[in-house]
């Protein structure tokens, strides 16, 4: 699979690029489910030196897109698979806790997990534009109601029921990069019950 | 005049010769307030009357973000400069009636870093005094890597060092002491910003070698104010005010526009900020682009010019101004 298109919107909508090689002490690379794709073709395109420095972080994609196998083949100096962000999320603190300036960061798949990625990065202090990032595989969108704060993984319709309080909300480009996810607004609000049907925007 | 920021009328306070070179100048309200809050970084920009030439230089304010009872500036002298160093070192005293601008910040420190590394150069120190200064009171995590001639031209060595020990580290030329700065660079904990003022040399040498230690841009600032350099005269045609005037060997295209009774916007007046620019609608000849404002990209076009350092050779320029 090559670059996603996304059609153009606000501002606030995150776009991507494409990963390429750049120099540095360290290289850490974060990708889930078709993102392997994106650390593939990377690898490919850079020295034979880049395998020897790089540490990935890996998971499975938002639609069961595991690459693991082909992965775990390249000889990378570091290797780590994990089956959630969540129980990635202590040894990427560390890794980023450890790290000096220079390294460089390489996000790949599902914008959930670049951006939630990318919000640690930011939290270590690093400038968000500070990162490479490439969009491959699942569009599907993590979603913040704005009523009730509760975050939605995996939204692929719109609108869709908050996973929380179970308003039914529109799901907006207006992102916020502090919480790593999309702003979903209630839809009937203004004429309760008036929900027009969901339609599969995200898949 | 009121292109530039907001003007605030000064009296002299004190004057200090910190070294043979430099010379500290202290200015407070005329009518006794306070001075508006600033951010470490910030500069403002000393209007002067030099004996009829008019000079307007940005200077970096140095004192404690914290103190608004009046501001500081160091002035290194410059021989060899277009004179505004020359007149504050030699025409101003206590109790002298000046203006100076609100204070303007174009290199504010980056409060989300985890930590603020600063590389200083000669005179190049002042901005970072502020900067230390707010950062001490916050708490935050600094390390300052300082570079002069000799002790005797470091200014304000001895009282970093006194205040703040370890974290202050001097280097001198002449002892050719040098900052090792590729192994500085590396050992930087994630989250660093890095911060150079000083000659250009440096500046460039910082940004090229962190660079290709592989830094972010974004964590990358620096302050260099251009002095505007010397050139032919050229005349120069201001389309919206209807006026055709000539540029002087040692005046700058926004003195001319200024000096013509155009109202011209500006800020830092050193090819830094952007404010000034402004639209060319005719081109026979060739700009002199000396900002570091406008891209790679927009100085090929020719539709843009700074004229607070830039300037033009040929047979005619014609402005939106
Ligand atoms: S006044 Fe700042 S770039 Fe010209």
């Amino acid at each position: 699979m090559t670059k996603t298109d996304f059609p153009p919107s606000i501002l606030s909508r995150p776009t991507y690029g494409v990963l390429s090689p750049r120099p540095g002490p360290a290289h850490l690379l974060i990708a889930d489910g078709a993102g392997a794709g994106a650390v593939l073709d990377l690898l490919g395109a850079a020295d034979a030196g880049m395998a020897g420095g790089s540490h990935l972080i890996y998971l499975p994609g938002p639609d069961g897109t595991d690459r693991t196998a082909e992965l775990a083949a390249l000889a990378l100096a570091q290797f780590h698979r994990a089956p959630s962000f969540a129980a990635a999320l202590p040894r990427l603190r560390k890794v980023l806790g450890d790290a000096h300036m220079g390294v460089q960061i390489y996000l790949a798949g599902s914008e959930g997990l670049i951006g939630q990625a990318q919000r640690e990065v930011m939290e270590a202090g690093l400038p968000h534009d500070a990162v490479q990032t490439e969009h491959r595989g699942s569009w599907v969108r993590r979603v913040q109601c704005v009523h009730c704060k509760g975050i939605t993984e995996n939204v692929a319709t719109d609108p869709f029921l908050c996973s929380h309080c179970g308003l039914a909300l529109f799901v907006r480009d207006h992102y916020s990069r502090r919480i790593a996810a999309f702003q979903g607004v209630n839809i009937d609000a203004e004429d309760p019950g008036s929900v027009p049907p969901p339609v599969e925007k995200f898949r | 005049m009121s292109g530039g920021a907001a003007k605030i009328p000064v009296r002299v306070a004190e004057v200090t010769e910190v070294n043979a070179l430099i010379r500290r100048i202290r200015f407070v309200r005329r009518d006794g307030g306070p001075m508006p809050a600033f951010s470490g970084g910030a500069h403002t920009v000393v209007e002067m009357d030099d004996h009829g030439t008019r000079r307007l230089n940005p200077y970096s304010l140095m004192g404690d973000p914290a103190d608004t009872t009046g501001y500081s500036i160091s002035v290194r002298r410059d021989d060899a400069g277009r004179g505004g160093s020359l007149y504050l070192h030699r025409h101003v005293v206590p109790g002298m009636d000046m203006v100076i601008s609100h204070p303007v910040n174009l290199f504010a420190l980056d409060l989300r870093a985890k930590k603020h590394l600063m590389i200083a150069g000669g005179i190049g120190i002042t901005p970072f005094l502020a900067q230390i200064a707010q950062l001490a009171a916050l708490g935050g995590r600094f390390e300052l890597h300082y570079a002069t001639r000799n002790p005797a031209l470091c200014a304000y060595g001895d009282e970093l060092t006194a205040r703040y020990g370890g974290r202050v580290h001097l280097y001198h030329d002449d002892a050719g002491q040098m900052i090792t700065l590729p192994a500085l660079l590396a050992g930087q904990p994630l989250g660093t910003h890095l911060y150079v003022c000083g000659p250009k040399g440096m500046i460039r040498w910082v940004r090229s070698t962190a660079d290709s230690a592989g830094w972010p841009r974004a964590a990358v600032h620096h302050e260099e104010f251009l002095a505007p350099p010397p050139g032919k005269a050229f005349d120069v045609t201001l389309a919206a005010s209807g006026k055709t005037l000539t540029v002087g060997t040692h005046q700058s295209l926004l003195e001319a526009i200024e000096a013509a009774g155009v109202d011209a916007p500006y800020l830092c007046r050193g090819g830094a900020c952007g404010q000034c620019e402004t639209d060319v609608l005719g081109c026979d000849g060739t700009i002199r682009h000396n900002d570091h404002w406008l891209t790679e990209a927009q100085k090929a076009s020719g539709q843009k010019i700074m004229p607070c350092v830039s300037r033009f050779e040929g047979r005619s320029l014609v402005l939106d101004r």
